[in-house]
């Protein structure tokens, strides 16, 4: 995992939240990243077709976890917010829409 | 900057619609595998796979954590074993689909491709014995696939083949009669066959091709229906233009983790096979994207100019998107993959007649479909030679891959389970064929001009 920073991927990543909205889902997600080094480059949040929706770019470079690690965690505190909270490379994002 | 409504619809394709990588493919050469004595040559194709595939599994898993996106199989497709088996002094090639088996598993693919002779326009030793083999290889190993090119525009049909062909199929199911002919479902016939398919049962690492290579297929049925149901009521152009802007979303997909793949294997990048693919998940089907297309079942009439549509347009949004397209490359209509094709046989709206017709417009073609266990090695050679016939009339490629499912008849399911799904057993022409398909050598290949 560790080198996957040195290949084509970059380090930023997205982190997505999909379900009903609630008290501290932010200071929730942002938490787990403040602990782990993770800069926070951009975040938003809106309701789209009924979902409580959010987007935060983050920016893995000075981790102190790898992304597996991040990801199990972000999971175990979605499923404790009934929340589903994903964390993926933003190439996926990017490729799927510019070109 | 991306939007959130982007992201949140990348995500929602995936998380929704099942958009995934169907397969990553490793194509290896077994070109320098050949050995007179079959012992050597089995431990050398052996080798060879586990060497170069050894991280493929671990690569795939990597690349599906971090990109979130679920890539389903990874596999492996070799040389036309036919090719280096030759070389061997053996009359039973089914020892190689062992060495390929075993590679297999210990890399851990589900399945491995290559168990292949290309005789479309006639057989040499190694073909035969190949082609012998074929039953009882697919009846004791678990992961191989074996296909046969039969035809192609610029040779004609050999009909012989298609003749053999029929006999094996049959066969194969035979052998597999335990567990309903599974053995067929990995068995394809083919007509213009690529060299570069990453999608089983067929494929293999064609002769043109490099040392090793990565292909990638993709899919998302559920993404294109999706976005069909979005434009409900709009005229041909718009709802081309919505499928076009899916094909291409999705495609992309198959160029970033197939690239991202190669690189870290250290292996040049192939193609991006651009399908779709079904599944038999709920929501993951060709049949309801022509249904949401304003078709009230699959196989009803206008369901030919619907798959016209939806596979062109997927071709032009998937070659915008990849500076390498190959493979199989357009809208899949297997029975048994799709929940969809599954119903409207049910319903009596899509027949083996249909299907046929609606394979001249897309890839592949007739493909798994359960016919009566009753059915005879004549009536099925004459069904491959029907569907080869309109691959090589047509210019492309076509595919047969049937199961004459022993004990069973009409309205009987028949049950593979997984990726493979369910298939109700179809009727067939009731009259007989015996006599055309007996009449031996080859069917001339078509002139090119005087086009009508």
């Amino acid at each position: 995992m560790s080198d996957a920073r040195e290949t084509t991927i970059g380090s930023r990543i997205i982190v997505s939240v999909l379900g009903h909205d609630r008290v501290g889902i932010i200071a929730a997600v942002t938490n787990i990243l403040a602990e782990s080094n993770i800069n926070i480059l951009d975040i938003s949040q809106t309701i789209i077709q009924e979902f409580f929706t959010m987007m935060l770019i983050a920016d893995l470079g000075n981790s102190k976890i790898d992304l597996a690690e991040l990801k199990a965690k972000l999971a175990k505190t979605g499923e404790e917010l009934g929340l589903r909270i994903e964390a993926q490379h933003e190439d996926i994002f990017r490729y799927m829409h510019r070109i | 900057m991306l939007t959130i409504q982007e992201m949140f619809e990348t995500i929602k394709m995936v998380q929704r619609e099942h958009l995934d990588i169907r397969t990553i493919t490793m194509g290896i050469s077994l070109r320098d595998c050949g050995h007179s004595d079959v012992k050597i040559a089995c431990q050398k194709i052996y080798n060879k796979i586990t060497k170069l595939a050894s991280n493929l599994v671990a690569v795939g898993e990597d690349l599906e954590r971090e990109f979130g996106i679920p890539i389903v199989n990874k596999r492996i497709s070799v040389t036309p074993l036919a090719l280096l088996a030759e070389a061997s002094e053996t009359e039973s090639y089914v020892e190689f689909a062992h060495a390929l088996d075993r590679a297999a598993e210990a890399v851990g693919v589900n399945f491995i491709g290559g168990f292949s002779a290309l005789v479309h326009k006639g057989f040499t030793n190694g073909d035969r014995k190949l082609l012998a083999a074929i039953p009882q290889a697919l009846a004791e190993t678990k992961r191989v696939c074996a296909s046969v090119n039969v035809a192609t525009t610029k040779a004609g049909i050999n009909m012989d083949a298609v003749w053999l062909m029929g006999q094996i199929v049959k066969e194969t199911a035979e052998r597999t009669a335990d567990r309903d002919g599974l053995g067929c479902a990995k068995l394809v016939v083919f007509a213009n066959v690529p060299e570069d398919n990453p999608f089983m049962a067929g494929a293999f690492h064609g002769v043109g091709e490099a040392e090793c290579v990565i292909n990638t297929g993709v899919s998302g049925p559920g993404a294109v229906r999706s976005a069909v149901e979005k434009v409900v009521g709009t005229d041909f152009g718009t709802l081309s233009e919505a499928i076009k802007k899916t094909a291409f979303k999705i495609t992309r997909m198959g160029e970033l983790v197939g690239r991202a793949a190669a690189e870290r294997l250290q292996v040049p990048f192939g193609i991006v096979d651009v399908s779709l693919a079904p599944t038999p998940k709920a929501g993951d089907s060709v049949a309801e994207i022509l249904e949401a297309m304003g078709l009230e079942r699959c196989g009803t009439h206008g369901s030919t100019a619907a798959l016209a549509l939806l596979n062109d347009a997927v071709k032009k949004g998937g070659a915008m998107a990849s500076s390498y397209v190959g493979g199989l490359s357009g809208a899949f209509i297997p029975v048994s993959e799709d929940a969809g094709m599954i119903r409207a046989v049910e319903d009596g709206a899509l027949t083996l007649e249909k299907l046929e017709a609606m394979t001249c417009v897309c890839s592949v073609g007739l493909d798994m479909i359960a016919l009566p266990g009753s059915t005879s090695a004549e009536t099925i050679a004459a069904i491959i030679a029907d569907e080869v016939a309109i691959g090589v009339i047509n210019q492309k490629t076509t595919a047969v891959r049937l199961i004459p499912a022993p004990g069973k008849v009409v309205g009987d399911f028949v049950e593979f389970g997984g990726l493979l799904g369910r298939a109700p057993v179809m009727a067939t022409n009731a009259f007989s064929s015996h006599d055309f398909v007996l009449r031996g050598g080859r069917i001339p290949a078509p002139i090119h001009s005087l086009r009508n």
